[in-house]
């Protein structure tokens, strides 16, 4: 098995790289066109802002690449983001490759804090990702923006609203949450992504 | 629903685990890395490293002991202690830490809560401050390690931080801290009332009910504790059962 997980100014990509660790697999960390072209499966982390990290993507055509992969690919958190359409964050045109619209939460409530941090239950699971992953089990959300509901959501969350928790179309997947800090539920997506 | 979060909190002198009461008198509480992973296993929500005798010369120890760390738990962490610069920021990210707590030296100069928030991001930069509650009645900062007292309010400072970005705030009642007499709830119920980010309360968590009165009067996000843990006064899964029962809404 072939992993790559493409670097790019990401914050999570060392936990990203322990996580895989962490369940016996290996990962080459590259912006390595060649590289991200010819791996099995390829993970596309993601902390940081919208607009700097699709402007870095494009500098290096890493946007393009990402968009034409014919193998499995998960975005996670600001990844999965990036591969929908649009983030209202600074207003970013993002790959497109998922319909949803990524939007900021907003609420009145003074209680609910953004961005959601910590654990939230995922559900309505679609997909083999999440194989032998119980409904309502619980994952770890960093976020201030969601991606909306639509045709490719595979997993929802509630904070707010109800918002995609996952998406997936054809072999590219997204996760909001993040499976390489979300304990053994974490550690099973990861497996099930590998396992694709 | 997102649920309350309980950190367990490793103190680290010279690369093991120590514990004080009201932030003197250290005593030794085992091997940090051990403990960590038991912690993750017993379904602590996230854990904090601070480093409290951080120096240059033993920022590498530091790192390294983050790196070690990270390889082995599964959730989230933050390391404190002695951060400065970006670099110091940037080094601990690459080891793995998930979060970066600040205190004194952001103090000192506020606007490495503005830099880390742009280059790491907000959700990175955890601001912890020392607050005492004095004759007064009202709520001072303290500095190094709560050695040194401010004339600044605790609400104006958390104000502060929040305007230029730091992305939650680990509040730690000195008056409170290594009581086990429970946690300071007026002070984090202001905070968390008038901040949009998570308030983490700590000091002062002795046994289960104090836990739930933070979450409820309290209102805080999260709560924090040491020593009840590390001595196995409180077990994790035992306090989470118990908050679960009383209705907060938990991890389990």
């Amino acid at each position: 098995m072939n992993t790559v997980i493409i670097q790019y100014n990401a914050g999570n990509i060392q936990s990203v790289l322990y996580a895989l660790e962490r369940i016996g697999m290996t990962a080459v960390v590259t912006d390595d066109p060649s590289l991200i072209q010819s791996a099995d499966k390829v993970i596309f982390p993601g902390v940081g802002e919208a607009s700097t990290a699709m402007q870095y993507l494009k500098e290096r055509n890493l946007d393009v690449l990402i968009s034409e992969l014919k193998q499995p690919v998960l975005g996670i958190c600001l990844g999965m983001q990036l591969m929908c359409r649009h983030s209202e964050e600074n207003n970013t045109p993002c790959l497109g490759i998922f319909d949803e619209q990524v939007q900021k939460f907003t609420t009145s409530i003074p209680t609910l804090k953004i961005p959601q941090m910590g654990w939230n239950t995922i559900c309505d699971f679609k997909t083999d990702l999440f194989t032998s992953v119980p409904e309502n089990s619980f994952a770890y959300f960093v976020h201030g923006y969601y991606a909306t509901i639509g045709a490719h959501t595979i997993a929802k969350t509630d904070y707010i609203l109800s918002y995609s928790a996952a998406l997936q179309k054809d072999n590219f997947y997204g996760v909001q949450f993040h499976p390489e800090k979300s304990a053994l539920v974490g550690e099973q997506i990861i497996k099930n992504f590998i396992a694709l | 629903m997102l649920t309350k979060r309980i950190i367990p909190c490793l103190d680290i002198k010279d690369g093991r685990t120590v514990k004080g009461v009201n932030f003197t008198e250290l005593r030794d509480a085992g091997d940090p890395i051990e403990l960590a992973a038991l912690y993750a296993l017993q379904g602590a929500d996230e854990l904090v490293f601070l480093d409290i005798t951080a120096t240059v010369e033993k920022r590498k120890t530091l790192s390294e002991l983050v790196n070690k760390i990270a390889h082995k738990i599964n959730i989230p962490f933050t390391v404190g202690g002695g951060i400065k610069t970006e670099e110091d920021v940037s080094v601990l990210l690459q080891n793995g830490a998930d979060k970066i707590s600040i205190n004194t030296a952001a103090y000192i100069d506020p606007t490495i809560i503005k830099s880390f928030a742009k280059n790491f991001g907000s959700q990175c930069v955890v601001l912890a401050i020392d607050t005492k509650c004095e004759a007064d009645g009202n709520w001072y900062v303290y500095l190094n390690g709560g050695r040194q007292k401010t004339d600044t309010l605790t609400t104006e400072w958390a104000k502060k931080a929040v305007d230029l970005g730091a992305g939650e705030i680990l509040l730690t009642s000195m008056n409170h801290d290594g009581t086990k007499q429970g946690f300071a709830l007026d002070i984090t119920a202001t905070l968390s009332a008038t901040l949009p980010i998570p308030i983490i309360a700590s000091g002062g968590g002795g046994e289960s009910a104090h836990f739930y009165d933070v979450f409820t009067t309290g209102k805080a996000d999260a709560a924090l504790a040491a020593s009840i843990f590390h001595y196995k006064e409180l077990a994790i899964p035992d306090l989470k059962k118990y908050l679960n029962n009383k209705g907060i809404s938990i991890r389990l």
